[in-house]
């Protein structure tokens, strides 16, 4: 029933044009497992020459990878699906062992959630097509979508391998060329993606550097033969690289965290079924990935009728989440990603017993015993209190909820939307107007509703306010990676007749 | 009697002189959002675009310490100590190359420090 940590080269390499090769100054960096804080491997720690290689060879490719046909890129698509797919286990546990996350995540959401989105993508580009009007009797106006180039783009941790294949499938199946800098916390699944794929795909067309965001981040994008940037992160790099991109007038992509709330109406409770129990499961989803995900639903807004007789269900189901070695399939909570993000949740818990929130549940550090003792183990944490408090304005990441009760649909949706971010939230109803109402007032991208956390290709993922822009995990995606060549046609035998 | 927004721990300051040496002028940017956000980002002065919008919430050992407004409305009846953690934050931060990172340790304003801070 049980993995254990997976055996690692001492040393791994940036993959540029093709090849592994070594950063040009020969420095590297020590990555660590938050299971139990011991050595995986070093990784690259690059600089701009490297950035500038990659970026280099990424253009050298474009015109080529640019003009192949749809077929023959769809293919190579489901080629690396097919790849990852016949090495889901290694993939799965090298994913635990960098990140933390419980072996159970990794073998059924993650892995195979990337798998699909890689397929998704090679779908989309044999089905959709350009367009084409006839403005009148002799003109034509037709739509040819092109390529935008070369395409940096710029992955969090939390979901390593997802979030790169969130990210490099429409991309690459736009025509683009791509450098992808994966987070230096967790660089593994990205190397071990480039070892199983290294002939898949044309030399340059696919990159990856490793590396600090000061000294590799920043240069690749704020690279000027770099025709666009991606982007999934916190606010104030964002804006960075807003910034670097209007040096260049370059687009961007953006996709920068929230507050989700996931909000409770007293008819979940009118009866005591299989929908009751799935909403309990649905409120208890914030210490899913111990609460590293972006749309962490990490506020919880519960109608004052059924406050007390749902909370109750609530926190008996978070104590009976297992949190133990994330390599056990058993464990539903592993570890925080690093010890700062520790480190960071325990300060927010500290800050929110200041400032007068409940502790209905957790609280405190997770200490687990042997090997693990050096690891990063957070208790999913329930604070009760109410929206103005820091709790439930900032982005915690961590396994900590927030809970307050509102009266009735005008409140729940006030302090829904009391808010900088608007990127997910959930809405829980039997009642048939609330299912779509609710969902309609909320200014959010995502909302779910009598569910929560699902996130299938095909189906648009973006936020609105400081959440972001773009809408990722859909054909949507493929225009933010392309440039619309407009042709305009006339037929007219005639002159215009003004010279 | 003078009251401040922040302050800073002696560990933090030994980083951030270290890093004043390597890169001269520099300014912290209050983080929000996904990942490594809700954390203080350090940067060189004429990197980030500031205006109006971002709150000089006071100085560090010479470094000014901005938040942007709207987060600003939410925070601030908090007193923030910058304090530094081993760890591996991602982000365009200086400090991060060293293996160490920028976090923030919160408390409430007393009764006094309310009164003079947020009339």
């Amino acid at each position: 029933m049980g993995y254990s940590k997976p055996k690692f080269k001492d040393k791994y390499e940036n993959f540029i044009n093709g090849k592994f090769v070594a950063p040009v100054d020969g420095e590297y960096f020590d990555n660590n497992s938050p299971i139990d804080n011991t050595f995986i491997a070093k990784y690259p720690r690059s600089k701009k020459e490297d950035v500038n290689n990659a970026v280099e060879a990424a253009n050298v490719a474009k015109d080529a990878w640019g003009n192949t046909s749809a077929t023959e890129r769809a293919a190579m698509l489901n080629k690396v699906a097919d790849l990852i797919e016949a090495n889901l286990e290694e993939f799965a546990l090298v994913e635990t062992c960098d990140n933390g996350k419980p072996i159970r995540e990794t073998l059924n959401a993650d892995i195979p959630l990337a798998i699909d989105h890689w397929r998704y993508f090679a779908a989309v580009i044999r089905a959709e097509e350009g367009s084409a009007t006839e403005l009148d009797a002799n003109t034509l106006s037709m739509n040819i979508k092109e390529p935008l180039g070369v395409v940096a783009q710029i992955i969090p941790w939390n979901f390593p391998l997802l979030m790169l294949s969130w990210k490099l499938p429409p991309a690459l199946a736009a025509g683009n060329c791509v450098i992808l800098k994966p987070a230096e916390q967790t660089p593994s699944t990205a190397t071990l993606l480039m070892e199983k794929i290294a002939d898949v795909f044309p030399p340059g067309v696919v990159n990856i550097i490793h590396g600090f965001g000061p000294e590799a981040g920043k240069p690749l994008a704020s690279h000027s033969k770099v025709d666009k940037v991606a982007f999934t992160g916190e606010t104030t790099t964002g804006q960075l690289i807003m910034q670097y991109a209007s040096k260049n007038l370059n687009p961007v992509t953006m996709e920068l965290g929230g507050k989700s709330p996931n909000i409770f109406f007293n008819s979940v409770m009118d009866a005591d079924d299989e929908f009751l129990d799935k909403a309990v499961e649905g409120a208890v989803l914030f210490a899913f990935n111990q609460g590293e995900v972006c749309t962490c639903p990490s506020r919880l807004l519960v109608q004052e009728d059924i406050y007390d007789a749902f909370m109750e269900k609530v926190i008996a189901r978070t104590k009976a989440a297992i949190q133990a070695n994330p390599y056990d399939v058993n464990t539903m909570v592993g570890a925080q990603a690093s010890n700062d993000q520790y480190e960071k949740i325990l300060s927010y818990i500290k800050i929110g017993k200041e400032e007068g929130a409940k502790v209905l549940t957790g609280g405190e550090a997770c200490k687990l015993d042997g090997d693990l003792a050096n690891g990063f183990y957070i208790q999913p944490t329930i604070l009760e209190g109410h929206n103005k408090m820091r709790v439930f304005q900032e982005e915690i990441f961590g396994p900590v909820l927030a809970v307050t009760k509102f009266k009735d649909e005008a409140e729940a949706l006030e302090i829904a939307n009391d808010t900088l971010y608007g990127l997910g939230a959930g809405v829980w109803t039997r009642d048939a107007h609330q299912l779509y109402q609710i969902p309609r007032a909320i200014k959010a991208g995502r909302v779910w509703v009598n569910c929560y956390h699902a996130y299938p290709a095909h189906a648009p993922f973006g936020g609105y306010k400081k959440s972001g822009f773009g809408r990722e995990t859909h054909l949507m995606m493929m225009n933010h990676y392309r440039q619309t060549k407009n042709m305009l046609i006339s037929y007219d035998k005639n002159k215009l007749g003004f010279f | 009697m003078k009251y401040e927004r922040i302050a800073i721990t002696p560990k933090a300051i030994e980083v951030l002189n270290q890093l004043k040496e390597k890169h001269g002028e520099l300014i912290f940017h209050q983080s929000g959002g996904c990942c490594d956000g809700s954390a203080p980002m350090i940067f060189e002065k004429e990197d980030m675009y500031l205006d109006d919008s971002d709150i000089l919430l006071g100085q560090l050992e010479g470094v000014n310490y901005y938040m942007n407004q709207d987060q600003y409305e939410y925070w601030k009846h908090t007193h923030l100590t910058i304090d530094i953690t081993e760890g591996r934050g991602s982000s365009f931060s200086l400090e991060i190359p060293l293996g160490v990172r920028f976090i923030i340790h919160s408390r409430l304003f007393t009764e006094e420090e309310s009164k003079a801070l947020n009339p």
